[in-house]
């Protein structure tokens, strides 16, 4: 049977908030005399959840706290969950870049974390050279890189620069090299953040399967990514962190739900006070808001109904373009679409404006979805302010029986489109 | 219950001070080639000089050195002023770029540091090694100086008996620079302070180390306090190996030898309380 190659204990991650300075010192103090006393760090049992949009007491927050799971192997772990809830640390400790401030774990096996491609890749040496030292790096020895060499250029596509110092490449010639070095990483267990942003489509696929391939030959993969697709797809186990605690383990399938559960939000406004305001000397926003026909905030809409995005500004200057967009990404986080307001409707005198989006109705297929707001003047192009997840929507089916929470049961894609169908028959 | 597995890797917060693992270093090895080669061939791409540029700085330092101290009237122990400031040159400059190097050694890869891991002491040590490299270049030019100064009839003795102490010396000096370079770099993680205690630190001390006078210069109780420094007592012997001027005192390297190991040690420990965490703090 399978066995399990990492297991991780009661695991906890404590960091000290703000600057390092005269206070530190003395919090170092402390700790030493309790230690030298015998006692306790004293400043393991403060600390708070890690809620960063929450104002705490303490300096002292637990990016991971509590943490408890095993994986066997052959696994392929996607580790999702928002921003700041520990993703990135947990893979920092797994990955031996950083210790755990409590508990422990155990690895069997050769690790390889590539929380970044090419480190360590130096712009004078030519990517030959830059092969065999980053290899080594993420801890192949020579020979096995020598074995694999053309594999690795083959992979990469950039034969023809292979002698030419890294400097020179394009972005994603140094991408698409890098990824091949550790694409072909002897070890058994492999660490990977989100390094799949990077290169171009076709390279991004290549990647991916890759990295399935990786998975079937009986390596262990743990994988962190905002993209839900590409864990969907991945993955066959997952864990879910909220604010540095351990929200959910197990199937992929359920372990996505739940967080597609958590991260909707029943709020159809956000407001801000004028002095918070996000924004800059041009213009700063005041409002935005999810209404229904009738102008009334709702963030609830059935098929059938038009949904509209006020937005609430006040322009500070005269004379000034300041041009508001809307897009609407899915929960995965994937743009469906964008959209500005016609010529005539771009406010240029001074004060306080309001403006309306209303989305074409029976188009976005049941699910839901958030907004992004963002507003830049035109000659020079300026980003005033750019509100990513402000605002979130559902759209529920029509039929009052029943909320069909279950994605399997309603008809796929994004958008849901009455075609016309014709059947001709002779 | 479950069967016992035999784990490759336990991870906790606190492990015994002495978990130095100096076998995880070898495995390493193939790394610290490639680290001293990518240092070595690095530095002079796109230059023209390349590797000439190892011979012309200590040249012109010791041309400047001849010709400032030379009117100063400084005292060269009976050795030709050229070749006694180019063999001063030649060692100190390989034991403060390795300690200059070393001291950095946490705050210049923590890019790379934060992202993966391997042993930090590879880093280090390739620092060291690619020093020696150096270090062995340079000593090319000083043999030629020195046959200069020794076929003109300068009154120059070669110790022979000692001669084969020399790799030792300059190995002493790596292990001395090393330890110092690696305890400065644990110690600048958390409080940068000492970044700035290091730079005036290291020019002052040259002029503790018998580079550019000889200890004789001084008597009595100051001669004593400068040959307890490893550096001084190292410089001053390779200076009586290869010249018959100086001093060469079993005492003060003996002294030397154990100070630096007991250093050494001491920086180990230091550095490896400080390489779990000290991306948290850097």
């Amino acid at each position: 049977m399978s066995q399990v190659v990492i297991e991780v204990n009661n695991l906890g991650k404590q960091y000290r908030l703000g600057q390092v300075g005269k206070t530190t010192i003395v919090d170092d103090f402390k700790r030493w005399t309790h230690k030298i006393q015998g006692k306790e760090d004293p400043f393991l049992r403060i600390g708070e959840e890690n809620d960063r949009s929450k104002k705490g007491n303490s300096d002292y927050v637990w990016a991971l706290k509590d943490i408890n799971f095993s994986i066997q192997q052959g696994e392929v772990l996607g580790i999702i969950g928002k921003n700041g809830a520990g993703k990135s640390t947990l893979l920092k400790i797994l990955s031996r870049t950083t210790s755990p401030t409590v508990g422990e774990y155990k690895i069997k096996g050769r690790v390889a974390s590539l929380l970044e491609v090419g480190t360590g890749f130096h712009p004078d040496l030519t990517g030959r050279e830059n092969v065999f030292l980053n290899g080594a790096i993420l801890g192949m020895t020579k020979t096995e890189i020598k074995k694999n060499f053309d594999a690795i250029i083959d992979f990469s596509g950039v034969e023809r620069y292979i002698d030419t110092p890294v400097k020179r490449y394009s972005s994603g010639m140094y991408v698409r090299l890098a990824f091949a070095v550790a694409a072909y990483l002897e070890s058994e267990i492999l660490i990977v953040d989100e390094v799949l942003a990077v290169g171009d489509a076709e390279f991004k696929k290549k990647c991916l399967g890759k990295m399935s391939e990786v998975s079937k030959v009986g390596k262990t993969v743990l994988f962190v990514s905002h993209e839900i697709n590409a864990i969907k797809e991945l993955c066959n186990k997952g864990i879910l962190l909220e604010n540095g605690k351990l929200a959910v383990a197990g199937n992929i399938k359920h372990v996505i739900d739940r967080y597609v559960e958590t991260a909707k939000q029943k709020l159809a406004k956000r407001e801000w006070m004028a002095q918070e305001r996000p924004g800059n000397d041009f213009a700063k926003i005041d409002f935005v808001k999810i209404v229904n026909i009738q102008r009334q905030e709702n963030c609830v809409f059935t098929f059938e109904e038009t949904v509209g995005i006020e937005v609430g500004y006040e322009i500070l200057q005269n004379n000034l373009r300041v041009n508001i967009c809307v897009a609407v990404y899915s929960n995965t986080g994937q743009l469906i679409f964008m959209s500005f307001p016609e010529k005539e409707l771009v406010k240029t005198t001074a004060g306080s404006h309001s403006i309306i989006c209303w989305f074409p109705k029976e188009l976005l297929n049941i699910d839901w979805y958030t907004i992004r707001v963002n507003a830049h003047t035109f000659y020079p192009t300026n980003l005033i302010f750019d509100l990513i997840d402000v605002l979130q929507f559902e759209i529920i089916s029509n039929e009052n029986k029943i909320i069909l929470t279950d994605y399997e049961d309603k008809i796929s894609g994004v958008l849901k489109i009455d075609c016309k169908w014709e059947l001709t028959s002779n | 219950m479950q069967q016992k597995q035999d784990w490759d890797i336990i991870v906790r917060p606190h492990n015994s001070l002495f978990s130095i693992n100096l076998r995880e270093v070898w495995t390493y090895k193939d790394l610290i080639f490639l680290l001293v080669k990518r240092d070595i061939t690095s530095v002079y791409k796109q230059t023209i000089l390349g590797p000439l540029w190892m011979f012309i700085q200590p040249i012109f330092a010791t041309l400047i050195y001849t010709f400032t101290f030379g009117q100063a009237n400084l005292s060269t122990d009976g050795i030709p002023a050229l070749l006694f400031y180019l063999i001063g040159q030649t060692f100190w400059n390989y034991f403060s770029e390795c300690l200059n190097k070393t001291s950095v050694t946490f705050t210049a890869n923590a890019a790379v540091f934060g992202k993966v891991y391997f042993p930090r002491l590879v880093m280090p040590f390739s620092v060291i090694i690619s020093n020696l490299v150096k270090l062995g270049i340079q000593l090319l030019l000083l043999m030629i100086v020195f046959c200069y100064f020794y076929f003109s009839g300068s009154s120059m003795e070669i110790q022979w008996a000692y001669l084969s102490l020399i790799p030792f010396f300059i190995v002493l000096l790596g292990i001395f620079s090393l330890s110092l370079g690696i305890l400065f770099s644990s110690l600048t993680t958390k409080y940068r302070d000492f970044t700035f205690l290091l730079g005036f630190a290291i020019q002052l001390l040259m002029f503790l180390s018998c580079v550019v006078f000889p200890a004789s210069m001084f008597k009595g109780v100051t001669n004593k306090i400068m040959m307890c420094n490893p550096v001084a007592s190292s410089l001053e012997a390779i200076k009586f190996i290869l010249t018959g001027h100086g001093i060469f005192s079993m005492h003060y390297i003996l002294g030397g030898i154990i100070l630096t190991i007991v250093l050494f040690l001491f920086s180990l420990i230091v550095f490896n309380k400080t390489e779990k965490s000290f991306m948290d703090t850097v």
